[in-house]
This record gives C-alpha cells, sequence and structure tokens, in this order.
C-alpha cells in the first residue's frame, strides 16, 4: 500500500475499542461488516415472521386471521425485506468483512463511504418499517406495477414509505458499489492478478458492476412514480397519456439484474468452500469467472421475461425466451464445476460443506423451474401462480440463503475468534433442508394446479388446502431451524475464544491472520502467487503453518473514527423522507431544506476532517 | 463409498419426480387446474410444458445423481492424504456448455412454434367476447350478440371464442387455466386472448395480476355448453341489455312497457318486488349499476356490474358466493363484511325488510 504521504502522520488511531460511540463512528471495514450483518440478520428475521403470518393465513380456506389489507402488507414486506433489508446486507456484510481480507488491503478503499453506506441502509430500513407503526405498510406488492401505485388507486402513504425507502436504500447500494468496485480494482495485494482473485472476490465485483448499472434504472422509475404522486406528472398514467407497461420495463431492466445481485455472492461463497473441504481447488476456475460475467451481462438481456403475460407480441416473446434459455448454459457451467471440485476430493463433512452443497442441490431445481418458463406460452400458466414462488424460492433461499449460511459456518471462526458447534450446525442444516423442502415444494403442485400468487385466502372447493396446510407445517419447522441458528452462535458467544487462525484448512489470504484479525488486518502481506495463497505457504512449509502471533501494528496507520457520515446519512434521510409530508402541509419543503443543509454541512465537514 | 442408506437416500432424492408423475395423474381433483386442458389453447401450452417437463425430470436425476454419488464416494477423513489437486478440464468445459445448449435448443424450437401460434386474436367463425377487469369484478360483453353480463362467461363449446381485453381501472389478469393461460390487461389498451371448449361443463377462473385489496375475491365462471343452450342463453340475456335497444324493451320482446327508462313496476308485481325496485332506486344503487327497468338501463361504464338478470347467474360477489337468496341478503345486509374494502358502498344501513324486498326484486331478474 502507498505509504509515502502518511510519512508525518501522527501515530496509529486505532478505534475507540469499546462502547457504543466507538460503533457509531468506526470505520473499520469489519466492524462495518457486523454491523450489517447484525442488522441484516434482524430484519431478515421480520421478513420470516411476516411469511409465517402469511402462512398461518392460508393454512385454511377462506380464513380471517389477518384481514385482506394486513395480507397484502404483509407480503409487499416480505418480498422489499427479504430483498433490500435481508440478502443484500447479508451479502454486504460478507463483501465488507472479507474483500480487504481476501485481497489482502487493510481497509476498503473509502472506509468513510463504507460507514456512510451502513447508516444510510440502516435509516431506509427503519424508515421503511415505521410504516408499520402509522399502519401505513406499503402494500402494492414488492414490484409495486402501475398504475396500482397511483394517487387514486393507492391514496395512503403505503406507498410513499415504499417508494422513499427504496431510494433511501438505494443510496446506500451505489455508496458500496462503487467503494468495493474501488476497492478490488486497486487494493489488492502485491501478485494477485485479477485472475487470481478469490472467487467469492471475483462474484462480489461482478455483483458490484451489477449494482451499478441496475440501480440507477430503479432509481429513476421510482424518481418518475415519485413526480406521478407529488407532482402531477403522468409518466405512468394512462388518463395523462402514460404507461403502466413502461413501469414493468424500468423495473425488470433493475429487477432482473437484482436477481444475480442477491445470488452471485452466494455462488461466490460456495465456490469459497467447496475447494476447501473438498481440499482441492475450484474446477474450472477460469470457466466459472467467465460464466459468472457472462450470467450478469446476459441478465440486462432478459427482463422481459417478467411480462410474458402482457401481451408483447411474438418477437419480443422470441427474443426474452431465447435469451433467458441462454442464460441456463453459464448457471449449468457453474453447477458442473462445483460438482466437479467435489469429484476426486477428499470431503471433510463440516456444516458448511452440508449447506453448500445443500444450496447447489437446491438450486438445481430452481435452475430448472427457470428453464420451465422461460417458455412463453408455458410461462402463461406458470407467471403469477405458486409455481413460480415455488421457483423464486428454489433461487433464493435455496440458493442465496442456503448459500450465505455455509458462508457464516464457514466466516463464523474468522469474524468472532469462535467455533460454531458442528452438531447444532448440523441439526440446524437438516431442519431448514426438510423445512424449505416441505415449504416450496408442494408450491409448485399448487401453481400448476391453479392457485394464483398474492392472494389473501381462497375458496373451499378448489383443493388448495391440503398443501397449503403442509406447507405451513414446513414454514414453522424453518421457523425452528432459525433458533436453532440463533442458540448455536447464542452458545458460541458465550464459550471461549477457541478458533485457530485456520480452523478449515483455508485456502485464502483471510486463514493467515488471526481470528478475528487485528484492526489492521496485515501486518504484512503475504506474497500471492496463485489463486490458493495460504495453500502455496502451507506447501511451501510441508505441513500446518504456525498460529499467527498478534502483531504490534507499530507505524501502521489506519483512518480516523469520524462521525460525519453519519450527520450525512441523517441528511440523505431529510432530504428524502421529507417529501413524504407533501400531501401533509404545504411547508413541507422546509424539511427537504433542513436535509439538504445537514447533507452539506455533513459532507463539508467530512471532506475537510484529516483522514488518519 | 456406497452405503445402503446411501442408495436409500438417492432413491429419496427422486420423490419430486415420482410426486410429479402422481401429480400429472390426480390433476382431475383440482377444478383449475393448468395439467388437465379443456381447450386448444391450454393444450398447445401442456405440449409444451409436457415437453419441458420430461427434460428438466432427466436433468434433475442425473445431475442430483452425481451430485449425491459424488458426496457419498469421496467422503474423506481430516488425516487423509492430500486428494490430487486437479483444476479442470477443457474438455469437460466443452462438454457441459454444448450439451445443454442441445436440450434448451429442443425446447426453444417448439416454444417460438407455439408463441406464433398464441400471440393473436383468432380469426375466422368465431364469437367476440369484450372483456373487461374492474376492482374486483369481471365484466364480459358480446358486442354481436347484444350481451353484457358480469363474472359469468357462456360460451359455445367447439366454437373458438376471441377475447379482447382491458380494464376499466388497474391492471388485472384474465386466467381460465382449463382453456388457456392468462393474459393481462391494461387500461387504454386491448389485449388478445383466445380459446375453443372442447367440452361441456363449468369451469373456474381467476384474476392473476394483483389489483389491491380484494385481488383474491376476483373469480368468474366459464360455462361451456351446447351451441342451443348458449343460443337460448343470448336471446334471454339480449332482453333489456344495454347494447340492444339501449336498454329497452320492445314490445316484441315481452309484455314489457316499451319505454323502460323510467322506473316501473316489474311484469308480474307482487308487494315485495315493487318495494325492491323503489329500493333500487331511491337508496342509490343506481350509481353504480345499469339495471333493465331502471333510468341507467342503457348505460354502459358504470363503476358495477351490471344486473339485468342477475337472478340467472349461478354465482355473486366475482365467484365468491354461490346465488342464494341467503347469501345475497348477507351481502346486501352489509358488503364489507363479505368483502372488506368493496367499492360497493350502502349510503346507508338497510333493514332487513328492506334487503329482503331488494332480495326478491334482484332475484325475479333471471
Amino acid at each position: 500500500m502507498a505509504t509515502s504521504v502518511l510519512d508525518k502522520a501522527p501515530a496509529a488511531h486505532a478505534t475507540a475499542p469499546t462502547g457504543i460511540w466507538s460503533w457509531i463512528t468506526t470505520v473499520d471495514h469489519k466492524r462495518i461488516g457486523i454491523l450489517y450483518g447484525a442488522t441484516a440478520f434482524l430484519f431478515f428475521l421480520i421478513g420470516g415472521l411476516e411469511a409465517l403470518f402469511m402462512r398461518i393465513q392460508l393454512m385454511k380456506p377462506d380464513n380471517d386471521f389477518v384481514s385482506p389489507e394486513m395480507f397484502n402488507a404483509l407480503f409487499t414486506m416480505h418480498g422489499t425485506t427479504m430483498i433490500f433489508l435481508g440478502v443484500m446486507p447479508l451479502s454486504a456484510m460478507f463483501f465488507n468483512y472479507f474483500i480487504p481480507l481476501q485481497i489482502g488491503a487493510r481497509d476498503v478503499a473509502f472506509p468513510r463511504l463504507n460507514a456512510f453506506s451502513y447508516w444510510v441502509f440502516l435509516l431506509g430500513g427503519l424508515f421503511i418499517n415505521f410504516s408499520w407503526l402509522l399502519n401505513a405498510a406499503p402494500n402494492a406488492g414488492w414490484f409495486g406495477y402501475a398504475n396500482l401505485t397511483s394517487n387514486q388507486y393507492s391514496p395512503g402513504l403505503n406507498t410513499d414509505f415504499w417508494v422513499l425507502g427504496l431510494q433511501i436504500l438505494g443510496v446506500a447500494s451505489m455508496a458500496a458499489a462503487i467503494n468495493f468496485f474501488v476497492t478490488i480494482v486497486n487494493l489488492r495485494a502485491p501478485g494477485m492478478r485479477m485472475l487470481r482473485m478469490p472467487m467469492f472476490t471475483w462474484m462480489s465485483f461482478i455483483t458490484q458492476i451489477l449494482l451499478l448499472l441496475a440501480f440507477p434504472v430503479i432509481t429513476i422509475a421510482l424518481v418518475f412514480l415519485m413526480m406521478d404522486r407529488h407532482f402531477g406528472t403522468h409518466f405512468f398514467l394512462p388518463e395523462g397519456g402514460g404507461d403502466p407497461v413502461l413501469w414493468q420495463h424500468l423495473f425488470w431492466i433493475f429487477g432482473h439484474p437484482e436477481v444475480y445481485i442477491l445470488i452471485l455472492p452466494a455462488f461466490g461463497i460456495v465456490s469459497e468452500v467447496l475447494p476447501v473441504f473438498s481440499r482441492k481447488p475450484l474446477f474450472g476456475y477460469t470457466a466459472m469467472v467467465f460464466s459468472g460475467a457472462f450470467i450478469a451481462f446476459l441478465g440486462f438481456g432478459v427482463w422481459s421475461h417478467h411480462m410474458f403475460a402482457t401481451g408483447m407480441g411474438p418477437f419480443a416473446d422470441s427474443f426474452f425466451a431465447l435469451s433467458t434459455m441462454l442464460i441456463a448454459v453459464p448457471t449449468g457451467v457453474k453447477i458442473f464445476n462445483w460438482i466437479g471440485t467435489l469429484w476426486g476430493g477428499s470431503l471433510q463433512m463440516k456444516t458448511p460443506l452440508y449447506f453448500a452443497v445443500g444450496m447447489v442441490a437446491m438450486f438445481i431445481i430452481g435452475g430448472l423451474s427457470g428453464v420451465m418458463h422461460s417458455s412463453p406460452p408455458a410461462d402463461l400458466q406458470q407467471t403469477d401462480s405458486y409455481f413460480v414462488v415455488a421457483h423464486f424460492h428454489y433461487v433464493l433461499f435455496g440458493g442465496s440463503i442456503f448459500g450465505l449460511t455455509a458462508g457464516a459456518y464457514y466466516w463464523f471462526p474468522k469474524m468472532f475468534g469462535r467455533m460454531l458447534n458442528e452438531t447444532i450446525g448440523k441439526w440446524h442444516f437438516w431442519l431448514m433442508f426438510i423445512g424449505f423442502n416441505v415449504t416450496f415444494f408442494p408450491m409448485h403442485f399448487l401453481g400448476l394446479n391453479g392457485m394464483p400468487r398474492r392472494v389473501y385466502t381462497y375458496p373451499e372447493g378448489l383443493n388448495f388446502e391440503f398443501w397449503n396446510q403442509v406447507q405451513t407445517w414446513g414454514s414453522i419447522l424453518l421457523g425452528v431451524s432459525m433458533l436453532v441458528f440463533i442458540y448455536n452462535m447464542w452458545k458460541a458467544a458465550r464459550g471461549p475464544a477457541n478458533a485457530p487462525a485456520d480452523p478449515w484448512r483455508g485456502a485464502t489470504l483471510e486463514w493467515l491472520i488471526p481470528s478475528p484479525p487485528q484492526e489492521f488486518n496485515f501486518g504484512t502481506v503475504p506474497p500471492v502467487g496463485s489463486s490458493t495463497p495460504a495453500w502455496d505457504l502451507r506447501r511451501a512449509n510441508g505441513g500446518p503453518l504456525q498460529e499467527p502471533a498478534p502483531e504490534s501494528g507499530e507505524g501502521i496507520h489506519m483512518p480516523r473514527p469520524s462521525y460525519w457520515p453519519v450527520v450525512t446519512a441523517f441528511g440523505v434521510l431529510g432530504v428524502i423522507g421529507s417529501i413524504l409530508f407533501t400531501h401533509a402541509f404545504p411547508q413541507w419543503y422546509l424539511i427537504t431544506i433542513t436535509g439538504a443543509a445537514i447533507l452539506i454541512y455533513g459532507i463539508y465537514r467530512w471532506a475537510f476532517e484529516p483522514a488518519f | 463409498m456406497v452405503t445402503s442408506t446411501g442408495t436409500l437416500r438417492r432413491l429419496a432424492r427422486f420423490a419430486p419426480a415420482v410426486c410429479l408423475l402422481v401429480l400429472l395423474g390426480c390433476a382431475e381433483n383440482y377444478p383449475q387446474t393448468t395439467l388437465a386442458p379443456r381447450g386448444d389453447f391450454a393444450r398447445l401450452v401442456d405440449d409444451l410444458f409436457r415437453t419441458t417437463v420430461w427434460w428438466a425430470v432427466l436433468v434433475f436425476v442425473l445431475v442430483e445423481g452425481v451430485l449425491l454419488f459424488a458426496i457419498f464416494k469421496f467422503k474423506g477423513r481430516p488425516d487423509d492424504p492430500e486428494p490430487r489437486q486437479t483444476h479442470g478440464s477443457t474438455v469437460l468445459e466443452v462438454a457441459w456448455t454444448i450439451i445443454p445448449a442441445f436440450i434448451l435448443a429442443a425446447i426453444a424450437v417448439p416454444t417460438v412454434k407455439t408463441i406464433f401460434k398464441t400471440s393473436d386474436y383468432a380469426t375466422g367463425d368465431v364469437v367476440q367476447i369484450e372483456v373487461i377487469g374492474h376492482q374486483w369484478w369481471w365484466e364480459f360483453r358480446y358486442p354481436d350478440l347484444g350481451v353484457v353480463t358480469a363474472n359469468e362467461m357462456h360460451v359455445p363449446v367447439g366454437k373458438t371464442v376471441n377475447l379482447r381485453m382491458t380494464t376499466f381501472d388497474v391492471l388485472h389478469s384474465f386466467w381460465v387455466p382449463q382453456f388457456a393461460g392468462k393474459r393481462d390487461v391494461f387500461p387504454g389498451r386491448y389485449n388478445p386472448l383466445w380459446f375453443k371448449a372442447e367440452v361441456t361443463g363449468t369451469f373456474s377462473g381467476t384474476c392473476a395480476e394483483f389489483c389491491g385489496t380484494q385481488h383474491a375475491r376476483m373469480m368468474f365462471k366459464v360455462i361451456s355448453e351446447s351451441q342451443e343452450e348458449f343460443d337460448a342463453w343470448v336471446s334471454r340475456q339480449r332482453v333489456g341489455s344495454p347494447l340492444v335497444n339501449g336498454g329497452r324493451i320492445a314490445p316484441a320482446d315481452s309484455a314489457a312497457p316499451a319505454d323502460t327508462t323510467r322506473p316501473a313496476p316489474p311484469a308480474a308485481p307482487d308487494s315485495l318486488e315493487r318495494a325492491g325496485i323503489a329500493l333500487f332506486n331511491s337508496t342509490g344503487c343506481i350509481g353504480c349499476h345499469s339495471m333493465v327497468g331502471t333510468p341507467t338501463a342503457g348505460i354502459l361504464k358504470m363503476t358495477g356490474p351490471n344486473l339485468t338478470h342477475v337472478g340467472s347467474r349461478s354465482t355473486i360477489v366475482a365467484g365468491f358466493l354461490a346465488n342464494t337468496p341467503e347469501n345475497l341478503a348477507k351481502w346486501l345486509s352489509n358488503p364489507d363484511s363479505v368483502k372488506q374494502g368493496t367499492l360497493m358502498k350502502l349510503p346507508r344501513k338497510l333493514t332487513d325488510a328492506e334487503v329482503a324486498a331488494l332480495v326478491a326484486y334482484l332475484r325475479s331478474h333471471q
């Protein structure tokens, strides 16, 4: 790392070691990663509770456990929460904690921007969930199809909370994406060429590119919608010459890459776990990199397969059908290479491997049902039915959540210096695996037998009750599996700090430093000559490496803690959140101006604050 | 090593495929199933679906089988020596790129063919029907036959019906799984769909695009009947239809007075029905409903369904309740308790006697 400008810097600033203030002002990527993880896990549990309430409502026909309005809010918030507040920030936890460690860096490129991302994310998540307290939770679906979202058909604050909340969260995502992109491009250890990067870093890198290209589209779409709702425009309103179909195109040009934003980090995690627990390198490293890149590229050319029922005409339908089918090819390459990695290995049957293999096995099912509705005429029967609900839960739960859980078991020792219990971990796996399949596999049957999505109830006589009841029991099992996971983490937190630097014979740089790492990560950055530098060192040593001793950190300058990112984040909340009040009182813009003042002052102080 | 439990587990993994076979077999138990097509459009889709399903099952069994085999075969111990370090294989990469591409081509070719068969309106000798989605019910108009009805579409068996579909308010999606795939409807735009019923009977349909509070209770029926029955239904429905003579009943059609735009007693009045029509006019029903014998008889663009011949429908409240006097009374007493959020608003609470009069009046319109 360049250090010439630091010659005259004062002694190293350690982040204030403890206390709530140390967390509020931290710019350490590891602490921010933990903040992301803890916050996202809480939101994830809230999203799970929302799902459980829906499952209880659907347990029997014509049930009245929740009202129709409440059910619509539950599924809207379940989708919104799981995507923007659960899976994306859980991935962000791993980006934060492990991208710098895997590339041998001392922090991300812009540590304060990183803190800013987290605080904006937290405020956005609280903002959108605050709607529950006002009995105005978003209820027009996570996809928010126009013109149901217009003032005429959604008069309350519900849709405003959704529009503005997503806008705030988008700021956090964009800031984080720029940060990680720059970090990966610029801060790699000497010798770590692009094609020597660990696969998790590679897939994260591709994810950042997707974020950078996809989020501006949803930002624009949300601005249009906000203008329609508050400032009298007609982008999506047919009575003013607008077009509701435009919303669908904009939404899915964002929405489909978003699917890959949710799944590629999990692909990356699985590509780390499988080689380590097979004790042989990832099969087809280069093919894995390029198939990931190809999936991301094609991901921008398939959006209209979400819209086959809109009547786009035969040529558009054919184009999007073929491009969608094409995307199955690189996805298949990934799956085959994962199996190739396992093949001929010496499989260490630890919990991370269970979850990683579970991810591969479940993702295959999600992929195959995806191919089934890549065919537009077939999709006319499947879209907006429970078949699609089954499909994307196999992708996003069977894929993303299983993958992220594999990552949690794999990296927990590194993050907290404690091992998770293996026996409890396997109970967690089997409960989750069985609960997941009992919950979601029957949805294929229900969808093909005519049960539409997003219905708060169904009548007797269509024979939907049996499988719905089975699914509800499955979802309760899933809930229990989460409790087992929480118990495992709680038990580890109370247990001794028993994790060595490298509990799994890891291949990448993060396993060469103590668990948890010291604030500056690496005293000296190790040499990198391949994509498995830790294995290279282990081989050169002729056996396991010595447990690394803590280093003094003398002469290493770490960035100074700062509260300006938090202040600036509140400015963002004020500017965007103020739009909520346009219909409430005529001086609403005073809130915007106050927010803007805080924002500008925060940026000003941030810019002129010494970084070290 | 492959143990006997391993074999069992491997067999258990085929369970989904077995389930699928069972599912395809017992679809008849599901009145809204996509798997037992009874119309030509649904049959085209079903053929395509079955092609993809068998490919998917094949790939599923092979890939999951190899995955499981690898897991049991290559189980290692912590102190085992390091396995052979393989980095990849160009031959394999090429193979597992090309083979899936061929399988996808086998799906793509019939897909594109079917797309071109199913995208446009049907031509030739067809029955034209306009479908209009409303929050939360369906309006069906037969412009050539002069029929306007709600939530129950009658079609002649063996004859293609051509649907021209739009919406009165927000997006909806028209879906009768046994006859055709779904198609969304948009304001200010018409979307095509067609199907030919192969058998007679009553078939379930529903809205498949989220459209607000009562999306779940936006169901409808398609009644497929012989040409004679269909013709008889049409001639009954034409009486007082807004599309025929502006809703006025011509003297030749019935014994009713020629000009029925003014309130007039029904043909065979008893006191209850007479009270009903007075209530219908005075309590605001006519604000939203078109109805023969009232000032709204000839108006097409109303918020609520056309109630002329409501007594002849088998269900009320968008397919939710059987059309019985008790259910109709329940609905009229408190619509919001039956269908929370419904746009049907009563200007005031009706007494039981008023409800009974309205029930008698509405049910007399067969």
